[in-house]
């Protein structure tokens, strides 16, 4: 058995503009689990990509199985032993999962599939791993947590010696996450190494051997779970002590803003993604709203801020009906939108800051005038909103395009809180920022809280719904399981609710 | 600033004058010299004030045409079917012109000239409208306008609207009144005046009213725009009105300002002229207008360069195609420019060392 099996060696690779790999050499032995930690744009992809071949190094060496190896694609890596689970699956929806597990292999006889002799081969690699999984499932028809699966027998059956796994953890519920960090570990156990990449401390404190800490594309520090804890580790990825819970008063609920009831929508396919929810937001409250993605928040979400018509039921926001209210009459009742993509509904991209800042309020006084709009105090307003919410840009002239993504979430949030707000509706307000960007908008939506606005926090990190929410319903399969109330509430409690368990 | 707005013409620019390199190589293929044959060109559009003027003549409908599918442009939108727009504009605008006598100019003439941007209009919005309401791709709808406005166009003049006098056999209107006729300022036409004016007048709606913002945000980021409430289906309707309406006045002006009457077979392949406009000046209304008077100094000057240098008229169609492929293929302009810079900031660093 080789020494070591994977390793990168003073790797550098420039980008225009971007150092993203500075100098960095990380290595995996036989047996171990290497967990590589950073914040978004810290060199994890870059240097993930590099060792799988994705991009070749500008100087600094690849080491697969003690030997110095210049990959010339993926390929390259697979045939060396290195497979990869990207963060989103390479399955073929409607084929087998055998089929799924042997395409660009698959053993052959007279030129024609073999699919007994590959049946066969993955029922034997799934038991020898304790990977069970119905080979002749549609892979269409498997929960994530099993189509995850399935990615990962296709890597074993390309005779991997080292998983490479992106965010394995992103797509699944706590009790999901916990059964496959318990499965990696036993994979180890045969000599194999997995390279895990997340931004969860929970998780790298759970399973790693070791860990390697990046940020700005440099090799920060190399610890062990046995050496630090979730506040070390922050304060290595950010570079200064953060505060990971947010401090917070109890809530002080009064009226009812949002009243939503026997709430049906569809989804873009059709199908009934929300299924008859009803519930209540009041004012100076957080209702949070749990689930894996995909159970019907999209569409609660959009139909909620008129940008999806309902088919059945009602909302209401401060007693007066909206259920069927454009985009326009319900943001003009003095409703924010932190919307889930930020990409896709928040922000145009070609657009100067300032006229950004100004995205869903350019038509009202003081931005426009009978028609026209007005610079200058567009301007102003856009240096107000980068001075309060500290948006880190050379200027209000650049395009939206050349801000990082904390940066652009934090000039959405300034944007929707520039006005007074009854309602707060915030999807995934922290999805894929460094966490210094987290910590300042979870103060700032708990700030809107006690400014006495109502809150629906829609969030698939189960860690920010439990630190901010003072209530938390939990959606699965479009229906409500169960409204707790947080202090009721834990992880072990949410995640079965989020897998649709009720006791 | 003045840095910015070169790099904003720089790669029309640059596909000018690669089509003009390459047409003097084709020149060459023909045994004529291209420095007579350029400058036979150059003096038959600018050279007096009767070259000028055809000069400008040619720009008007080009500056229209152009603004059609740079404003589309802005919502995201391809308009093909300038052509149709402009027909049905230059209709329109001969109906009233030559049909109702007696008004004074100032009513007539403007009267002409808001039929034909009408008829326009209406022939744009059918495209927008069926796009917001039925998701019709527009290119499809405004092609297969194209013909429905060539047929009627067509009809029309052959038909009801027929001029009869003498012993015409041609399909067209009669002359317009002279209370419709656009007037010409010494070298300069009065229509060529309407689209400076209507050019400015599309920036300033584009960028500095709430309408143009919201057709820039529906041109960007369709799911933004919605998010942001405006009503996009409405955006897209109207911008291929607006679209329409100022193809239609280019059709108005040609009739009234240029021919003085309909003529079917006369206005035709000037709409498709448009998209090479707008491309050129990369869909700012402002930059249609130097891309307009090159276009029409080109084909002012044709028939001269022929008479001088012996070349084909049709080189001039050739080149045009040229300096279309390059802006629409930016990236070999880019290579080569690239390389150039490239070679340029080597030189100024040369040149800081041996200061130093």
């Amino acid at each position: 058995m080789p020494e070591i099996l994977l390793a990168a060696r003073n790797v550098t690779k420039q980008f225009p503009g971007v150092l993203a790999n500075d100098k960095i050499s990380a290595q995996l032995r036989p047996g171990r689990i290497l967990a590589l930690l950073g914040e978004n744009g810290a060199g994890k992809s870059t240097l993930v990509n590099i060792l799988f071949g994705m991009y070749r190094p500008d100087s600094g060496e690849v080491i697969i199985k003690d030997e110095v190896v210049d990959l010339h694609g993926p390929d390259d890596a697979i045939s060396r032993g290195i497979g990869m689970v990207h963060q989103h699956f390479q399955l073929v929806p409607p084929m087998r999962v055998v089929e799924n597990i042997v395409l660009g292999a698959e053993p052959s006889k007279r030129g024609l599939v073999d699919l007994a002799e590959a049946r066969k081969r993955v029922v034997e690699l799934s038991q020898r791993y304790g990977l069970e999984i119905d080979p002749d499932a549609l892979v269409e028809d498997l929960p994530v947590g099993m189509q995850q699966r399935v990615e990962i027998l296709k890597a074993l059956y390309r005779e991997a010696d080292v998983l490479i796994l992106d965010e394995p953890t992103g797509v699944l519920t706590p009790q999901e996450a916990d059964h496959l960090l318990s499965v990696l570990r036993d994979l180890t156990e045969t000599g194999l190494g997995i390279v895990f990449i997340t931004h969860k401390l929970r998780e790298v404190l759970a399973i790693a051997d070791d860990i390697v800490v990046l940020r700005n594309g440099r090799v920060i520090g190399e610890t062990t779970p046995a050496d630090t804890n979730e506040n070390g580790l922050a304060e290595m990825m950010v570079g200064r002590s953060v505060v990971l819970r947010v401090e917070k008063s109890a809530a002080e609920p009064t009226d009812v803003v949002l009243a939503v009831d026997e709430l049906e929508v569809n989804d873009d396919r059709g199908q009934l993604a929300v299924d008859g929810l009803s519930f209540e937001v009041r004012a100076g409250e957080i209702l949070g709203i749990a689930g894996v993605e995909g159970n019907g928040q999209r569409e609660l979400v959009e139909a909620v801020t008129g940008l999806r018509q309902p088919l059945s039921g009602t909302m209401r926001i401060n007693g007066e009906e909206v259920t069927n209210g454009s985009a326009r009459d319900i943001s003009k009742r003095g409703v924010a939108h932190i919307p889930e993509d930020r990409e896709k509904h928040g922000v145009i991209a070609v657009y100067s800051l300032a006229e950004n800042s100004v995205l869903n309020r350019y038509h009202r006084s003081p931005f426009s005038f009978r028609g026209i709009l007005r610079r200058d105090v567009i301007d102003r307003h856009a240096e107000d909103v980068v001075e309060e919410f500290d948006v880190r840009t050379p200027s209000i002239a650049v395009t939206a395009s050349s801000l990082s993504g904390g940066n652009k979430q934090k000039l959405i949030v300034g944007r929707e809180f520039s006005d007074d707000i009854e309602l707060l509706i915030a999807a995934q307000p922290t999805r894929g920022i460094d966490i210094g960007a987290i910590e300042f908008i979870h103060r700032r939506i708990l700030e809107q809280r006690d400014k006495g606005a109502a809150v629906l926090l829609v969030s698939a990190e189960l860690d920010e719904i439990l630190g901010l929410s003072d209530r938390i319903a939990v959606l699965y399969d479009g229906k409500l399981m169960d409204v707790l109330d947080a202090q009721d509430a834990d992880r072990e409690r949410v995640g079965l609710l989020m897998a649709g368990i009720t006791q | 600033m003045s840095r910015s707005l070169l790099r904003t013409v720089a790669t029309p620019l640059a596909a000018v004058v690669f089509g003009l390199l390459i047409g003097a190589v084709l020149i060459l293929s023909q045994n004529a010299s291209p420095i007579t044959a350029y400058s036979a060109l150059v003096v038959g559009g600018l050279g007096d004030a009767d070259s000028l003027l055809r000069t400008l003549q040619k720009a008007t409908p080009l500056i229209f045409g152009g603004l059609a599918v740079a404003f589309a442009f802005k919502a995201g939108m391809f308009n093909i079917g300038g052509q149709g727009q402009l027909l049905v504009g230059a209709v329109f605008a001969a109906g009233v012109g030559f049909g109702v006598d007696g008004l004074p100019m100032v009513v007539h003439l403007p009267a002409a000239l808001v039929a034909g941007a009408l008829a326009g209009a209406v022939w744009g919005g059918i495209a927008g409208a069926l796009k917001a309401t039925t998701g019709a791709h527009e290119v499809i709808v405004t092609i297969m306008l194209n013909f429905v406005a060539g047929n009627l166009t067509d009809w029309l003049s052959a038909n009801p609207w027929k001029d009869n006098s003498g012993n015409n056999i041609v399909a067209r209107t009669p002359l317009v009144e002279d209370s419709a006729t656009i007037p010409t300022l010494g070298a300069v036409p009065v229509g060529f005046v309407l689209a400076l004016v209507v050019a400015a007048a599309c920036w300033f709606v584009l960028e500095r009213t709430t309408y143009g913002f919201e057709v820039r945000s529906v041109g960007h980021n369709r799911n933004a725009a919605q998010y942001s409430g405006i009503k996009v289906g409405w955006i897209m309707a109207s911008t291929m009105a607006v679209a329409g309406m100022l193809a239609g006045l280019g059709g108005a002006v040609e009739s009234l300002g240029v021919d003085g009457r309909f003529e079917a077979g006369v206005n035709v392949g000037l709409g498709f002229e448009g998209i090479t406009i707008a491309l050129l000046a990369r869909a700012n209304p402002l930059g249609v207008i130097p891309a307009a008077l090159l276009v029409g100094l080109m084909e002012a000057g044709a028939s001269r360069m022929q008479f001088k240098a012996g070349v084909a008229p049709e080189l001039i169609d050739v080149i045009q195609a040229l300096i279309l492929f390059f802006v629409a293929a930016p990236i070999i302009i880019r290579w080569v420019l690239r390389m150039r810079a490239d070679n340029s900031e080597q030189l100024q660093l040369g040149a800081g060392w041996g200061r130093s």
